[in-house]
């Protein structure tokens, strides 16, 4: 068996690229891989594509903010491209309105399912959701049953950086509660899936078969958190 | 000064819609003023509560110091898991949303329009947008309610003829909480069904741009017991 686990976060994402895509899971603050994220800050890679839920948050915390904020990033797709209160101006926010990074909003569920079909091997997938708005505007619409329904490709990527919370060697993954999210979907993504884990990394056979939530095969790169690392 | 009279309390708009919410619903709940909606508690009804995340089945906020970091609402606060509770990742959280699960969602706005469109993602002269699930749930749950205020900051209407702002979804709002009153959308327009006290329909109709219908059996607004 391929060893998987790496000692340090630098270490799993030193060959990340200029250029490169990444997806960035999380939502609300939960499930967020911020131990990667500020490896992927310190090892500098410039002129990536981000996918992720939103496009950084006003805490203190790493999120995919701190590469934005730090120019790391040409372009972000994103179901939140500016502030829930107007009053909330982040860096991406300022720099998107300035024009020095590039946005796509994408509905939620479109999003999350743009990933799937790129896991999934669907060239392209049929939606109600944004049709009759502004988002839809230019895509190519087709009525099926009577519901008029817009079309929308695959969001692929080259690095998916995954907060899990147990993992075996092998890199089957257990995720706890919300931490779910856009975890499993995005881990199955990327042609290369990066993973920090909160609790334990145990041997091959000790997790059940039937309670993994994401099959070790889509798995390239594990790292423990360690104690002075971030879980929240 | 009409501005100056009292007008419903937020908490007082959420208790109406949430009224309306029938045994076993599946309920999604948008950030901010919705979320309200959670604190009616009718013991008659078992309702089910959605959260984009992946949360099927969500109870209160969870009390300080007995919060789990791994749980949270769409709102990220943090909630209490329910007996029978589960868990599934976002593309099958949306997956369930499409699927015309959700029997309702209710959303803040900035405009609701007479014909059922609304407003509640992007503002003009601003780039980008934070759409979230909105346009998911707008689009493909069973029935869109809408709690807002009545009238914008300025006082300008927000209850239009027809959206000035980018919509979120054509034609799917069916009822509407406001601090004045509220409104069903009817193929013919806002019927005020409900009214402030101390507000009359010709008073709430001066606050609003689209022409209401003023039924006969117009009541005042129904508060919790």
């Amino acid at each position: 068996m391929k060893n998987k686990i790496y000692q340090t976060f630098d270490e799993a994402v030193a060959d990340v690229a200029d250029g490169s895509t990444f997806m960035a899971p999380g939502f609300s603050g939960v499930g967020v891989p911020r131990n990667l994220l500020a490896a992927l800050h310190r090892q500098g890679a410039k002129g990536l594509t981000g996918i992720s839920n939103n496009c950084g948050t006003l805490d203190e915390k790493v999120d995919v903010g701190t590469l934005i904020e730090a120019g790391q990033v040409k372009k972000m797709y994103a179901a939140f491209t500016s502030p829930t209160h107007p009053s909330q101006i982040s860096p991406f926010v300022r720099m998107y309105n300035e024009g020095t990074i590039d946005a796509e909003t994408v509905p939620q569920g479109t999003l999350a399912e743009r990933i799937r079909a790129a896991a999934s091997g669907i060239g392209a997938f049929y939606t109600p959701a944004s049709v009759g708005t502004e988002l839809a505007e230019g895509k190519e619409h087709r009525k099926i049953n009577g519901r008029i329904y817009v079309l929308e490709y695959p969001l692929h990527a080259d690095y998916a950086l995954i907060r899990a919370w147990r993992a075996d060697e092998f890199g089957n993954l257990q995720f706890r509660l919300a931490q779910r999210n856009f975890n499993p979907i995005m881990a199955m993504a990327a042609r290369v899936t990066v993973v920090e884990i909160e609790d334990e990394i145990v041997p091959v056979g000790e997790l059940d078969p039937d309670k993994i939530h994401v099959p070790g095969v889509y798995v390239n790169r594990l790292v423990k958190i360690p104690p002075d690392g971030i879980f929240d | 000064m009409a501005e100056e009279r009292p007008k419903l309390q937020r908490q007082a708009m959420c208790d109406r819609l949430a009224m309306e919410f029938q045994d076993d619903w599946i309920v999604n709940l948008g950030v901010g003023m919705p979320t309200l909606c959670s604190n009616y508690v009718d013991p008659t009804k078992d309702l089910i509560f959605h959260s984009e995340n992946g949360v099927i089945g969500y109870g209160p906020l969870a009390p300080a110091g007995e919060e789990d970091r791994h749980l949270v609402n769409a709102g990220g606060q943090n909630v209490v898991p329910m007996p029978g509770m589960a868990i599934v990742h976002h593309a099958d959280s949306f997956a369930l949303i499409r699927g015309g699960m959700v029997d309702v969602t209710v959303m803040g706005a900035y405009e609701v329009a007479e014909n059922g469109d609304f407003a509640n993602w992007r503002i003009p002269n601003r780039k980008g947008g934070g759409i979230g699930g909105a346009m998911d749930l707008a689009a493909c749950a069973k029935q869109v309610f809408i709690a807002m205020e009545h009238t914008t900051r300025d006082g300008k209407p927000r209850m239009l003829k027809r959206c000035a702002l980018p919509i979120t979804a054509p034609g799917v709002v069916t009822l509407v909480a406001t601090d004045l009153g509220l409104f069903k959308i009817t193929p013919d327009g806002f019927e005020l069904r409900e009214h402030a006290p101390g507000w009359n329909p010709e008073e709430i109709q001066e606050l609003t741009e689209a022409d209401l219908i003023i039924p006969s059996d117009l009541k005042e607004f129904r508060f919790r017991d």
